[in-house]
């Protein structure tokens, strides 16, 4: 909400507003919704228009972790592919799917920007790049570790 | 953190302070910081835009039109207030580059907006920088709390009297966003739905007012060009391609990166050289130049230049930098396939063109490689596809007809192929698709 006196448009904020929030809560909700529209002074509807667009927004919640995983491309021609099946085998779950636990969503996703690091995957925001079956392991196991540790404090 | 590269051909300009901890503002300073926008602070505004004509600097998006030009559209006299907008979405697959600028480079990148801003009278810039990139959103949002800390960014800026703002503003994770019209709907906090042309950004654009839109690569070369003069940078490549170019080399390639490499370079020579060949005794088949939207080029196709005439003469564009290599072990309807997902996935269904054509050829093709290919399917794609061309609000329609076209005409043998050995002759059928089927 800083960042609307930037604009000469409240609405303006709405995009990275969103995201914000989502980071936040988890998922955009009815309440996070209801909350910024009236922030915003938009209409529920205008909100839930702008969320459809952006693929990054969801209003279905998702597990702790993210894993979008790149097979565009230059992804594609260095094993993209291998990797978002060697995930779905992993955590048992496919396009989207989120494990029992609530740990890991499994994500296929579009060019994230790590071309010349192929083939790459995102964990949340994390760039994970170079990648390989046993390196993609180490990575789940990582955040896997990092739940634990939460857990724990 | 993404791995740098160099190789002894490179020029580097943008890439000049990579690696040097020039996100630190006071490094930065060291590093013939903020000298060039003091520099054009005392300069009239019609010399700086002559300036950057000269220079020969084209956009680095994609579209190559001339950033000098596209300035001087700005009318002088406006009613509405004018804005320099950075176009940092960089998502068009192959392209890496825009990240590494902000990642290395930030204040060069405000230092660019501010230039833009004194040339063509406005007071405030925006630095829009994709969703997924949140970690150079930190970077950049620090970068700009510096700069107006030391005074350089505000009110009075450099005790010039004169006042300039700038804001970082994110995405949320669309390709249409990168489309400049686009862009400026989803800052408004809309979907990113392109608007109809003319009037062009540079009359009615951000909340109306005449806008200047660049791509962050285009806008950190603006300071050096400011330093070091139009003619140097306009003598570093051919003819009307001043300059150097981040091509983001990737694909099959030993040596995959981002390489500052001179307007005009061979691609040959970039392919073999710089990136050290086709790895694990392979050959090359086709080379992607500019990002998933260009036509690609076969092996025999590419003993050209890559500045943005040459490529044009070749049949394809130079685009946004991002050369994608396959070797002969890639199956080029897969290719096809995923590129047209892509392109469907991401066209904003506003231009009916764009919305059905992605769709009905995202369809024959994962039916094609799957083994349910027709003869006919072949001249319907290019049929297809030759008529979405032109037809649509933004380029995004060209964007998905282009390449699918090239790789139609260009390999319709394997195509056929095919359907002799179906489903795949190249490799077996994508377990991913049996997985997330």
């Amino acid at each position: 909400m800083e960042m609307v006196p930037h604009y000469p448009t409240k609405r303006s904020a709405l995009v990275p507003t969103l995201l914000y929030a989502q980071d936040e809560v988890g998922f955009l909700s009815d309440e996070v919704i209801a909350e910024l529209a009236g922030r915003l002074d938009l209409t529920e509807l205008e909100v839930r228009n702008v969320i459809s667009y952006y693929s990054m927004l969801t209003t279905k919640p998702r597990g702790k972790f993210n894993v979008q995983v790149c097979t565009n491309i230059s992804c594609l021609v260095r094993g993209g592919e291998d990797i978002l099946n060697h995930c779905a085998k992993k955590l048992g779950v496919g396009h989207k799917g989120t494990t029992p636990d609530g740990l890991f969503t499994l994500e296929e996703v579009e060019c994230i920007g790590a071309c010349s690091w192929a083939p790459a995957a995102q964990v949340n925001y994390d760039f994970h790049e170079n990648l390989t079956a046993e390196k993609m392991d180490r990575v789940l196991d990582e955040y896997r570790k990092k739940a634990r540790e939460e857990v724990r404090m | 953190m993404a791995d740098l590269v160099s190789h002894p051909d490179e020029v580097k300009v943008v890439t000049r302070r990579f690696g040097l901890g020039a996100t630190n503002i006071d490094r930065y300073l060291e590093l013939d910081g903020y000298k060039a926008v003091r520099k054009a602070l005392g300069m009239e505004p019609d010399a700086i835009v002559n300036e950057v004509k000269n220079s020969g600097l084209r956009g680095r998006g994609g579209a190559g039109f001339s950033t000098g030009m596209k300035w001087s559209f700005v009318p002088k006299q406006s009613a509405k207030p004018k804005y320099v907008l950075c176009n940092g979405d960089e998502s068009e697959p192959g392209t890496c580059k825009d990240r590494l600028i902000f990642e290395h480079d930030p204040h060069a990148v405000i230092e660019g907006v501010m230039i833009g801003g004194l040339a063509v009278g406005a007071k405030s810039g925006y630095i829009y920088i994709r969703g997924e990139y949140r970690y150079l959103s930190i970077i950049m949002q620090k970068a700009i709390r510096d700069a107006y800390a030391k005074g350089f960014l505000g009110k009075n800026i450099f005790g010039s009297g004169r006042d300039f703002d700038i804001y970082w503003h994110g995405g949320a994770g669309a390709y249409e966003v990168g489309e400049e019209s686009a862009l400026m709907e989803s800052l408004e906090g809309k979907r990113g739905i392109p608007r109809i042309r003319p009037p062009f950004p540079a009359v009615v654009g951000l909340w109306g007012g005449p806008t200047v839109i660049n791509n962050a690569e285009t806008l950190a070369s603006v300071p050096h060009i400011m330093l070091g003069g139009a003619e140097w940078y306009a003598g570093l490549g051919p003819p009307k391609n001043g300059g150097t170019r981040l091509f983001c080399l990737s694909g099959n390639v030993a040596k995959p990166g981002v390489y500052e490499l001179p307007m005009g370079y061979s691609l040959k020579k970039m392919i073999y050289d710089v990136g050290g060949g086709i790895p694990n005794g392979r050959e090359l088949k086709a080379v992607v130049p500019g990002g998933s939207s260009t036509p690609c080029l076969t092996a025999d196709e590419i003993d050209i230049n890559m500045d943005f005439d040459s490529v044009a003469k070749a049949g394809s564009m130079l685009g946004s930098g991002g050369v994608v290599v396959l070797d002969d072990a890639q199956c080029i309807v897969k290719f096809a396939l995923r590129t047209m997902k892509f392109y469907q996935h991401e066209s904003c269904g506003w231009c009916i063109p764009c919305r059905e054509g992605t769709d009905w050829l995202k369809k024959t093709l994962t039916r094609f490689h799957s083994g349910g290919g027709l003869k006919k399917d072949i001249d319907n794609m290019q049929y297809l596809s030759e008529n979405m061309l032109g037809r649509t609000f933004c380029p995004l329609g060209d964007a998905a007809a282009m390449p699918t076209i090239a790789f139609v005409k260009k390999f319709r043998k394997e195509f056929e192929d095919h359907l002799d050995g179906r489903p795949c002759p190249y490799e077996k059928v994508g377990v991913a698709e049996a997985v997330l089927a």
